[in-house]
């Protein structure tokens, strides 16, 4: 099943690279018929009737899948595979062997995503449908404009659809872990920061898309490995991170500029990065070129790939590292006093803007870090960090502002119960639970779990 | 390059219904944050309140225009008051990320599936506008002249030689309602401020403490302008949704509010005129360098590989959000600002 996803998400991709190749082309269909495998299928019928009824062409897939039904004009057509000509047990997932749909003055790529077992609970038409349902998002990207941009990270996790009680139980459980360890990488920056200026910085989100992009850089335009891209990715982040602080925040704390007037000119910040990222990347879904579809592991019990288990356990292992070094190293130590007394950190000889400068570099390199691992898994979009960034928000209320180990509990807490909350919740309302935590967080108990009375005063 | 085309373009969308949007949706945040020093950042749930208020009392409902005007302003009073009383005692940090949550809570709400018969899901609504347009004294049949002045057709061309202005009837009747809109509160505002009541509210801005101990109520206060100021954003929510004659969910997204801010702190916060200036100051830039830039790639004065017109867009917007960091930078107070009355700080 996840083999499935991930070739079918590749799909998509692909799908909106043809869709603008053959732009100015004839109108027509044309579409690669695989199985779960991403073997091609061979030798099943597909019809294109126009909205009358009446036929046009049959054709049926050649040896490596492919089909192709040129059309005279643009206007709806219904595009039909006849199940009967499939080879045994292969079935339409979603079970809608039959679409309606509208072309223009392009081939547009028609997806029938085939399967050896029927079900019902699948994803909507995996086709490029303009309804607004994600296929069709995926590739109507809207790149311009202070408003709209897609939810891409709605997308249901396909792998979990479908599969019985309990079992979906324990891989929501661990892939609410994982994505739990993804937002304590994030938050613990964003929580230190606070702690130490007392900055609510609304572009740490953003922070975590540098970190995928950089990865790109270095695995699509350098060709190196992902592993590399990883490790350059996470220097880059602490790099930024650093630069940050030196080249604009240091500054604007050395003129006095309020925490309010620097709040807002972390949105411009957070603002300039994603526009940067829309303007070099581009609108579209990237994928890194490697572990995108990934033989899971299924251990009866759990169904996982590998590479959610090594990004989980790094994260795991980073996140102790970094809360052994608050406890242990002197550094760690001069961290912790000044979040809790800037003034009297200074008096003991603490160098607080030293401090603060490492602070904002670790938080860079983490958040850095979380943007390539959740990259592996999602592929980069410009705007995957601001979306990440309000559970970020969540998991550090939750916990406590300026607090580094509540930053983390927060983080697992929102992890889980995003995920486990798909189990009552429809999939596409998994965030609004969380970000109602965050309000009730705030009604009841504001300072969080980790929090103390006063800093909310 | 066609400068005429590209000056006539931006100051023809620097007085238009869309600046009118930003304009009436910042003159709210000005309440808020400009005299009370509310961080709200949720401005775009309060336009969605309005905009969503409207076009489902006319569409699913089925009820009348004026009906459902008054059901956005309530949902917007609603909304108001479900996000004050928890959070107006906190620090002004918590009030942001609250409202920055309670507005993505409203728009994935509105962009869920699970009632997206009434909603529409991500396609949103359309349909309700008509009964607005049909109040139109502008007929798109319209044909007369009269000096530099012609309709022709429901279009309005006002050709100044160097400039000109065109607008369709449409347009014509949001720019009438809107600007109306905008001298309504203007003047109440203004009155507003110069009350006793607007100078507690500044008060509050300045020293909490201070009019707490003169004994006010300063959760009162801070709720009333946080209510006056949603019901400014909830029109203009009702003016972006009839000037589009549909409403999405997309387009609430926490951007929206951004951009309320910055058109804010261009013109110049706490001042009465601000707002207006900012939006059509904003527009005007956002018109003058997406035009630009288009006109130079068509005439190939930059060559087609170092910028395509795709990537226009987030460009000015890069720039625009590059503006607004060095505005706050180097001049916090806007255009109209008065630097020592704001000195943006937490409270």
């Amino acid at each position: 099943m996840l083999l499935l996803s991930a070739a079918l998400a590749g799909l998509l991709l692909g799908l909106g690279v043809s869709s603008t190749a053959h732009a100015q082309e004839e109108p027509g269909f044309k579409g690669t018929l695989t199985d779960q495998d991403d073997n091609p299928v061979a030798d099943v019928e597909i019809t294109v009737t126009d909205a009358g009824g009446t036929e046009i062409a049959t054709v049926t897939s050649a040896e490596d899948g492919t089909w192709e039904v040129p059309l005279d004009a643009p206007g709806t057509y219904i595009v039909t595979l006849d199940e009967s000509t499939l080879p045994a047990g292969l079935l339409v997932r979603n079970a809608r062997p039959q679409l309606e749909l509208e072309v223009q003055s392009s081939v547009r790529t028609v997806l029938f995503p085939l399967d050896t077992q029927l079900d019902p609970d699948a994803q909507p038409p995996e086709s490029e449908s303009p309804s607004g349902d994600e296929g069709g998002e995926e590739t109507e990207e809207e790149t311009e404009g202070p408003v709209g941009g897609d939810e891409a990270e709605e997308e249901i996790d396909p792998e979990l659809e479908g599969t019985g009680g309990a079992k979906r139980a324990v891989s929501l459980l661990f892939s609410g872990i994982h994505f739990g360890l993804m937002i304590a990488l994030a938050a613990v920056g964003l929580s230190m920061v606070f702690g130490t200026t007392g900055l609510t910085n609304f572009s740490h989100g953003d922070l975590v898309t540098f970190g995928g992009v950089m990865a790109l850089l270095v695995n699509i335009t350098f060709g190196l490995p992902v592993w590399v891209a990883v490790i350059g990715a996470v220097v880059a982040g602490a790099l930024f991170g650093w630069l940050q602080d030196w080249g604009l925040w240091s500054r604007l704390r050395g003129r006095g500029t309020g925490l309010i007037s620097m709040m807002i000119i972390s949105i411009g910040v957070a603002m300039l990065i994603r526009f940067a990222t829309l303007f070099f990347v581009g609108g579209e879904r990237k994928r890194y070129d490697e572990y995108v579809g990934q033989e899971p592991w299924d251990f009866g019990w759990l169904v996982i790939a590998p590479k959610e288990v090594y990004t989980g356990l790094i994260a795991a292992l980073v996140c102790s590292a970094i809360g052994a070094a608050l406890v242990f190293t002197r550094l760690g130590k001069a961290t912790r006093a000044v979040a809790d007394n800037p003034s009297l950190a200074a008096a003991t000889g603490i160098d607080v803007n030293k401090v603060i400068r490492l602070v904002w570099t670790i938080g860079g390199a983490l958040a850095a870090m979380a943007g390539v691992f959740l990259s592996i898994n999602d592929g980069v979009k410009f705007d995957m960090g601001q979306h990440l960034l309000l559970l970020v928000f969540a998991a550090v209320v939750l916990g406590g502002l300026g607090t580094a180990f509540g930053a983390f509990i927060g983080a697992m807490l929102i992890g889980v119960f995003v995920q486990m909350s798909t189990l009552v919740v429809s999939p596409e309302l998994k965030y609004v639970g969380a970000l109602a935590v965050l309000i009730v967080v705030m009604l009841t108990r504001p300072q969080g779990i980790l929090g103390r009375r006063e800093r909310i005063g | 390059m066609d400068w005429h085309f590209v000056f006539s373009q931006a100051l023809t969308q620097a007085i238009g219904p869309t600046m009118l949007i930003y304009a009436i949706a910042a003159i709210g945040l000005n309440v808020q944050f400009g005299y009370t020093g509310l961080l709200n950042f949720g401005q775009a749930a309060f336009a969605a309140m309005g905009a969503y208020g409207l076009a489902l009392t006319v569409v699913a409902a089925g009820l009348p225009f004026w009906w459902g005007i008054a059901v956005g302003l309530l949902a917007a009073v609603a909304m108001a008051l479900l996000l004050g009383i928890p959070t107006l005692r906190l620090r002004a940090d918590y009030l942001a990320i609250v409202t920055i949550a309670a507005a993505e809570i409203v728009r994935r709400l509105a962009r869920s599936t699970v009632w997206s018969e009434h909603t529409g899901g991500s396609d949103g609504i359309r349909g309700f506008s008509e009964p607005f347009f049909a109040m139109s004294p502008y007929s798109d049949d319209a044909n007369w002249s009269f000096a530099f002045v012609s309709m022709e057709n429901g279009r309005l061309t006002v050709d100044l030689g160097i400039v000109d202005f065109q607008y369709s009837d449409r347009d014509l009747w949001i720019m009438t309602v809107g600007w109306a809109l905008i001298a309504v509160f203007l003047v109440v505002l203004g009155l507003l401020v110069h009350s006793p009541w607007g100078r507690v509210l500044k008060g509050i801005r300045e020293d909490e403490e201070a009019v707490r101990s003169l004994g006010k109520n300063v959760f009162a206060y801070k709720m009333q302008a946080l209510v006056i100021g949603g019901l400014i954003g909830a029109t203009a929510g009702f003016v972006f949704a009839l000037s589009r004659a549909n409403v999405q969910p997309d387009t609430f997204s926490t951007d929206f509010t951004f951009y309320f801010y910055v058109v804010l702190i261009l013109g110049g916060a706490a001042r009465l005129f601000g707002p207006v200036l900012g939006a059509a100051l904003f527009w005007f830039l956002y018109n003058l360098l997406s035009q630009t830039l288009n006109q130079a790639i068509r005439a190939e004065l930059i060559p087609a590989g170092a910028l395509s017109s795709i990537q226009v867009g987030p460009l000015v917007f890069f720039l625009l959000g590059l503006g607004m960091v060095l505005l706050l930078i180097y001049r916090p107070q806007g255009i109209l600002g008065n630097r020592r009355e704001l000195m943006l700080d937490v409270r």
